[in-house]
C-alpha cells in the first residue's frame, strides 16, 4: 500500500519541477528535483524490504519533509495549497503504517477498507493539484501581462528621460538665449540713447569751451582797464572771471555724469544698491530719452513736465537698473503721444509728465503721458516677454517685463498701471525708502 | 538793436552778455531772454515792436524754436523781425525745414560768435 505514498511523494517534486521549466530559477532548484525524484524512487524499493508498515511511515516521513522544506521555501509560494493537500495523505501514511505495525492482523482483515482513506487522501491532493493548477494558469497569464507591462514601463521611462534630458538641453540653451536678450535690450536701448546722450554732452562742452574763450577775452579787457587805472571796472570783470570758471567746472562736472551715466547703463548690472538721488536720476534719464528720439524725428515734440518732490529721501537702489526702467517707461511714453501726435496734430499737445513723491516710507515715480492708452484686452499682457504693439523689429518685447523684474524682484517695489484708451496711460514705481 | 535771445539753457545768458559786453557798453545791441517758446511769445506780446532780431534754439522742451518761428512768421507780419535758428544738428533737413519755415539764417551749436557778431553788425546797416 505504501506505494501511494511513494507515488504522491514523486508526483508532487515531477509536477512542481515541471512548473519550473520556463522559470528563471530552475538552474537554482534543477539538481535539487532531480534529487528527490531519484531518492523517492530508490527510497520505495529498499523501504519495501522492512514490511509495508515501516515503508509507509517513512513514506509519510518523506511527505512531511518535503511538504515542510515547501512551505518554508519563499519559492514555492505559489505550491502552498498543493502542499498542505498532503497533510491527509501524510495522516493517513502514518495511521496506516502505525496499525500495519501494531495490529497486523487487523489490518490484514480489513484490507480493502483500509484502501479508501489512502485513495481517498490521494484523489483529494489530485483534486486540489488540479484546482491549484488552474490558479498557477491564472498567475502565469497575469505574471506574463506583468513582464509585459513591465516592459513597457521600461521602454516609457526610457523615452521620458529621453525627453527630460533633450528639455533640459533646451532650456539651457533658452536661458543662454534670454541672457543674450536681456544684454542686446540693454544695447538696444543704449542704442537709443546714444543721440540723447550726444546732445546732452554737447551743450555742457560748448559752455565749456564758450565760457573759456570768453574769459580770455576778459582777461584782455580786464587788464586794459587796469592799464586805464578804472580798478571798479576791473573788479567787475574779475567776478565775471570767478563766475565763469564756476559755469566751467559745473558744465565739465555735467557732461563727466552723463558719461559716468551712459558707461553705467552698458556696463553688466553690479547690483550694488547705493543711495540715489531719485529726482536726479529721473531728470537725468527724462531729457536722454527725449532727445534721444527728437534726434531720431525730428518731426517729434512734447511738452516735458517735471513735479518733484521736494524733501525725497535718497533711495538704495541700484542706479543703472532703475535708470533703465525709467528709460523704458520714458521711451513707452514718448513713443505713446508720438503715435497720437501722428494721428490727429489738430489741437493735440503731447505731454509726458513724471512726478516723484515720498509718502508712507515709500518712494513714488509716475510717468505719464497723455497718448492712446493701453486697450484693455492687452492690459493684462504688457509685462509679458515678448509682448510688443510695436511693429517687428521696432521693439523687442523685453523692455516692461525687464522693468518688472528689475522693480519687482530687484528692489521689492511694485509697478502699477492706470490706463484709459484714448486718453492717457500711468505707470507708477514704488520702491520701498 | 535790441536782439532776443531764446534758449532753455539758463548759462546762456551770462555768455551773451560777456560775449558783446562792448557792444552792450556802447549800447550798440541790447540783449533779452526768453527761457521757452512761449515765454518768447509773450515777451513778443508786448515789445515786438522794439525787437530787431530773434535769435533761437530749435531743440526746446515743449514748444521748439521752429513752432515758435512758425508762430512769429503768422502773427507777426509787418514789421517782420529778423529770426535766426540755432541747433545743435547741423544737418540739411533741419535747416531745409528752418529756412522753409521762415528762419533769415541758420547756425549750428557751438556758436561761433565772432561770425554771429559779422552778421550782426551786418544786420545794423
Amino acid at each position: 500500500m505504501s506505494v501511494f505514498f511513494y507515488l504522491a511523494a514523486f508526483i508532487m517534486v515531477t509536477r512542481i519541477a515541471k512548473t519550473f521549466k520556463f522559470s528563471p530559477l530552475r538552474p537554482k532548484w534543477k539538481p535539487m528535483f532531480s534529487t528527490a525524484q531519484l531518492a523517492i524512487a530508490l527510497a520505495y524499493p529498499f523501504s519495501e524490504i522492512a514490511g509495508d508498515g515501516i515503508s509507509s511511515i517513512i513514506a509519510g516521513g518523506i511527505l512531511l519533509y518535503l511538504v515542510y522544506f515547501g512551505l518554508r521555501e519563499q519559492d514555492f509560494k505559489p505550491f502552498k495549497p498543493y502542499l498542505e493537500a498532503h497533510y491527509p495523505l501524510i495522516g493517513v501514511a502514518f495511521v496506516y503504517g502505525l496499525t500495519k505495525l501494531i495490529l497486523p492482523k487487523f489490518v490484514s482483515e480489513y484490507e480493502e477498507y483500509s484502501l479508501i482513506p489512502i485513495v481517498a487522501a490521494f484523489i483529494y491532493v489530485l483534486g486540489r493539484w488540479a484546482a491549484s493548477k488552474k490558479q498557477m494558469e491564472q498567475i502565469n497569464i497575469f505574471s506574463q501581462r506583468n513582464a509585459e507591462l513591465d516592459r513597457l514601463v521600461a521602454e516609457r521611462t526610457a523615452e521620458l528621460t529621453n525627453q527630460k534630458e533633450e528639455l533640459q538641453a533646451t532650456l539651457e540653451q533658452l536661458q543662454a538665449t534670454q541672457q543674450q536678450l536681456i544684454q542686446s535690450e540693454k544695447l538696444a536701448s543704449l542704442g537709443e540713447l546714444t543721440a540723447g546722450i550726444a546732445h546732452e554732452i554737447q551743450n555742457p562742452l560748448n559752455f565749456v569751451n564758450n565760457f573759456s574763450e570768453v574769459s580770455m577775452e576778459l582777461i584782455d579787457e580786464m587788464k586794459e582797464e587796469l592799464e586805464k587805472g578804472d580798478k571798479e571796472e576791473a573788479t567787475a570783470i574779475a567776478n565775471d572771471l570767478k563766475d565763469n570758471l564756476s559755469k566751467i567746472i559745473h558744465h565739465g562736472r555735467r557732461a563727466d555724469g552723463i558719461v559716468k551715466g551712459m558707461l553705467q547703463h552698458s556696463r553688466a548690472s553690479s547690483n550694488v544698491k547705493e543711495p540715489t538721488d531719485i529726482n536726479k536720476l529721473a531728470d537725468e534719464y527724462f531729457r536722454l530719452a527725449y532727445h534721444g528720439l527728437r534726434a531720431k524725428d525730428k518731426s517729434f515734440n512734447a511738452e516735458l513736465e517735471t513735479h518733484f518732490g521736494d524733501q525725497l529721501p535718497t533711495v538704495n537702489i541700484v542706479p543703472q537698473d532703475v535708470g533703465r526702467v525709467l528709460l523704458n517707461l520714458f521711451n513707452n511714453a514718448f513713443y505713446a503721444v508720438h503715435q497720437k501726435q501722428k494721428d490727429n496734430s489738430e489741437g493735440y499737445k503731447p505731454t509726458v509728465t513724471v512726478s516723484t513723491i515720498a509718502k508712507d516710507k515709500q518712494v513714488f515715480i509716475t510717468v505719464r503721458d497723455n497718448g492712446n492708452g493701453i486697450p484693455e484686452e492687452v492690459k493684462d499682457k504688457i509685462m509679458q516677454p515678448f509682448f510688443t504693439t510695436k511693429p517687428t523689429g521696432e521693439g523687442t518685447g523685453l523692455g516692461l517685463s525687464l522693468s518688472y523684474d528689475i522693480i519687482v524682484k530687484g528692489h521689492n517695489g511694485k509697478i502699477d498701471v492706470k490706463s484709459e484708451e484714448n486718453s492717457y496711460t500711468e505707470f507708477t514705481i514704488s520702491i520701498p525708502g | 538793436m535790441k536782439i532776443l535771445v531764446v534758449d532753455d539753457e539758463a548759462d546762456v545768458q551770462p555768455l551773451f552778455l560777456q560775449r558783446f559786453r562792448k557792444e552792450i557798453k556802447n549800447h550798440e545791441f541790447e540783449f533779452d531772454f526768453a527761457l521757452s517758446g512761449e515765454e518768447a511769445l509773450d515777451y513778443m506780446k508786448e515789445k515786438h515792436s522794439e525787437i530787431v532780431l530773434i535769435l533761437s534754439d530749435i531743440n526746446m522742451p515743449g514748444m521748439s524754436g521752429l513752432e515758435l518761428l512758425l508762430r512769429i512768421r503768422h502773427d507777426y507780419e509787418v514789421p517782420p523781425p529778423v529770426v535766426m535758428m540755432i541747433t545743435a544738428y547741423g544737418d540739411d533737413e533741419n535747416r531745409n525745414q528752418a529756412m522753409s519755415s521762415g528762419a533769415n539764417d541758420f547756425l549750428t551749436k557751438p556758436l561761433d560768435f565772432n561770425l554771429l557778431k559779422e552778421k550782426l553788425k551786418e544786420l545794423e546797416h
